[in-house]
């Protein structure tokens, strides 16, 4: 095969013509309905953590909560899954998406052990998103504290 | 003992004779279009075990275990094991292999592993270094999605390309040639180099590939000199729907129409509608138990007599790709002739 | 009323995810990196406590809600104990739902195996 940069370069323009393209349209029609699905859900548990006395900060943190233990159950079930395969984004973006990344390596890895395999590989998309989180907020703090 | 022809291929002198092969699948597999074909489904992908990674060295087991019955062989009888798979270190074959008691040589060439096999194994057995050996590879999906991908629980979507890594084992009984018997043989192989057009996206594994797989048959055409009409069939490893699409498109621009007599295992094993499996089969055991239990069949017949086999695989590993390397990829050639001979 | 708002807002974030998954490469871990973090930023400068008021749970269930909550968390941590605020607010703030997950994780983990797709 012909191997200069010319031909990879031809090479790329072909895969991008024979390779089909994500449904983009479709999916993003399931993320919108599957996603906007479990925000509203979000807040008929808010409302009613309101309604069972707690305040409005607390009934969202109860709602939150709430679904990140569904969410884990449906992982351990191995019905999440087949339902983020649909939803794509309206899954994974929401708190289910975070609650789906850190219990579903924790029940694969436990066959690597409690410490190294389960606990550690736990947080492999979850401690990213705390490690950066935290250093946004800090971030964010520092500006607080100086210009307020 | 067999020669070394052209650039990149050895011609097998008295060709080494695959006598008896062993096919076992997982359940997925078993629903798939060559269902009826294989030796042995599997109910379940646990086969036994608590990992995902024993249940493929159990199906490992199974497979060269199964070929050699299938050859009315005992272990003992066979001198050496070429085997590989995908997991880290070869640990699928490895710890499949381990209570065999046979001396067992650990080969990688990821998708493409069976071709090595045979290439070597045939080599071996052509210059006289054994009689009989094994040549065997195996894939499982959930071994293979947790070691390149995302724990299985994990709510992902997959894109079009993407393809769907094979359960399975495919082993092969091989033998030095004997002219009373009518077992297909090994006539020669096209050892391929490794290439790189420069594709990073793991979900198009295909794309990768296709390329190395055109590399491979353009050499073996000029080694030989041979073309494609010169076989029945030219059955490329796992392309999928894509990767096949793009090597008919790279010999076309090289001259060479496989049109109307090529296809790739990883389009034949599974439907693609019918089992999402998007781009269609991959993994090591994908173009093994196609091979075996599909074409093979065909060549014992005579229906088909001479084949030109192209595993293709893709040599990166999680760490490579996750510090943003390109994909490399390899395909080992080996043609396979019918030993029905015509009458005159 | 409430219900719609938090429909589509909270559809559209997502759409917004899902564009980004399928027209760049950024993988769905950066995404919510990403999401996180702009989230974070946006309540900084306390504008995503707009968007809450408007949205709801349409707002506070994405992850941006998880970054915003951050922000908050730390400023209010920073009025009540200034400089050592900007340590402990952040961590605070998402105690609550980090050891849920972390819980039931452990729990899930140790109750259920790995299942094929």
């Amino acid at each position: 095969m012909d191997n200069s940069e010319y031909s990879k370069r031809k090479y790329h323009q072909m895969v991008d013509r024979v390779s089909p393209r994500s449904n983009i349209l479709v999916n993003s029609f399931k993320a919108f309905c599957s996603g906007g699905a479990i925000c509203a859900f979000g807040q008929a548990l808010s409302n009613f953590f309101v309604t069972q006395g707690a305040t409005k900060e607390n009934a969202g943190i109860f709602a939150s909560v709430s679904l990140i233990f569904i969410t884990i159950l449906l992982t351990g079930l191995g019905v999440f899954s087949k339902i983020g395969k649909h939803c794509g984004a309206g899954t994974f973006v929401p708190i289910t998406g975070f609650a789906n990344a850190m219990a579903s390596p924790a029940i694969e890895y436990k066959s690597e052990g409690l410490v190294l395999g389960m606990a550690a590989k736990m947080f492999t998309v979850a401690g990213p998103v705390i490690v950066y989180g935290t250093l946004t907020s800090i971030l964010v703090g520092l500006v607080y504290y100086f210009v307020k | 003992m067999g020669k070394h022809v052209g650039e990149q291929s050895i011609k097998y002198d008295k060709p080494p004779q695959i006598i008896a092969t062993a096919t076992v699948v997982g359940p997925k597999e078993g629903e798939g279009p060559l269902a009826r074909y294989f030796d042995k489904i599997l109910p379940d992908v646990k086969i036994d075990s608590d990992t995902w990674e024993s249940a493929e060295s159990g199906l490992a087991k199974q497979g060269v275990e199964l070929a050699v019955a299938k050859a009315g062989l005992n272990l003992a009888d066979i001198q050496y094991i070429f085997a590989g798979d995908l997991l880290n270190q070869g640990i699928g074959s490895t710890y499949g292999i381990r209570s065999l008691e046979r001396p067992y040589f650990g080969l990688f060439a990821a998708c493409s592993t069976i071709g090595e096999a045979m290439t070597l194994g045939g080599a071996f057995v052509d210059g006289g270094f054994a009689e009989r050996i094994v040549v065997a590879v195996s894939s499982h999906f959930c071994a293979a999605e947790k070691t390149f991908r995302f724990p299985l629980g994990m709510g992902n979507q997959r894109t079009p390309t993407s393809s769907w890594t094979v359960t399975g084992d495919g082993a092969y009984v091989i033998q030095q040639h004997d002219a009373s018997k009518q077992s297909p043989a090994i006539v020669g192989s096209t050892a391929g180099k490794i290439v790189d057009f420069g594709i990073k996206d793991l979900t198009n594994m295909g794309a990768a590939m296709a390329p190395a797989a055109a590399d491979t048959i353009i050499r073996h055409f000029e080694d030989f000199n041979t073309r494609p009409s010169d076989y029945d069939m030219i059955i490329t490893g796992d392309l999928g729907h894509y990767g096949y699409e793009l090597l008919k498109k790279l010999l076309a621009d090289k001259g060479f129409d496989i049109t109307g007599n090529s296809t790739d295992c990883g389009i034949e094993i599974f439907d693609k509608e019918q089992q999402d499996t998007h781009a269609g089969g991959s993994g090591p055991a994908c173009s093994a138990i196609t091979l075996a239990a599909y074409f093979l069949p065909k060549l014992q017949r005579g229906e088909i007599k001479r084949v030109l086999f192209v595993p293709t695989g893709a040599l990166m590993n999680a760490t490579s790709a996750a510090q943003g390397e390109t994909i490399p990829c390899i395909a080992h050639a080996v043609v396979i002739e019918s030993g029905v001979r015509e009458k005159h | 009323m409430d219900y719609i708002k938090a429909f589509v807002i909270g559809g559209l974030i997502c759409v917004l995810g899902q564009i980004l998954l399928d027209k760049t490469n950024i993988t769905s871990s950066r995404i919510l990196v990403l999401f996180v973090v702009a989230g974070c930023v946006l309540g900084g400068f306390g504008l995503y406590e707009k968007f809450v008021e408007f949205a709801g749970a349409g707002a506070t269930v994405p992850l941006p809600g998880f970054g915003n909550l951050l922000a908050k968390g730390t400023m209010k941590e920073v009025d009540e104990m200034g400089l050592l605020g900007v340590l402990s607010g952040g961590f605070k703030s998402m105690a609550g739902g980090v050891s849920a997950a972390i819980l039931f994780s452990f729990v899930a983990g140790v109750v259920f195996s790995p299942k094929e797709k």
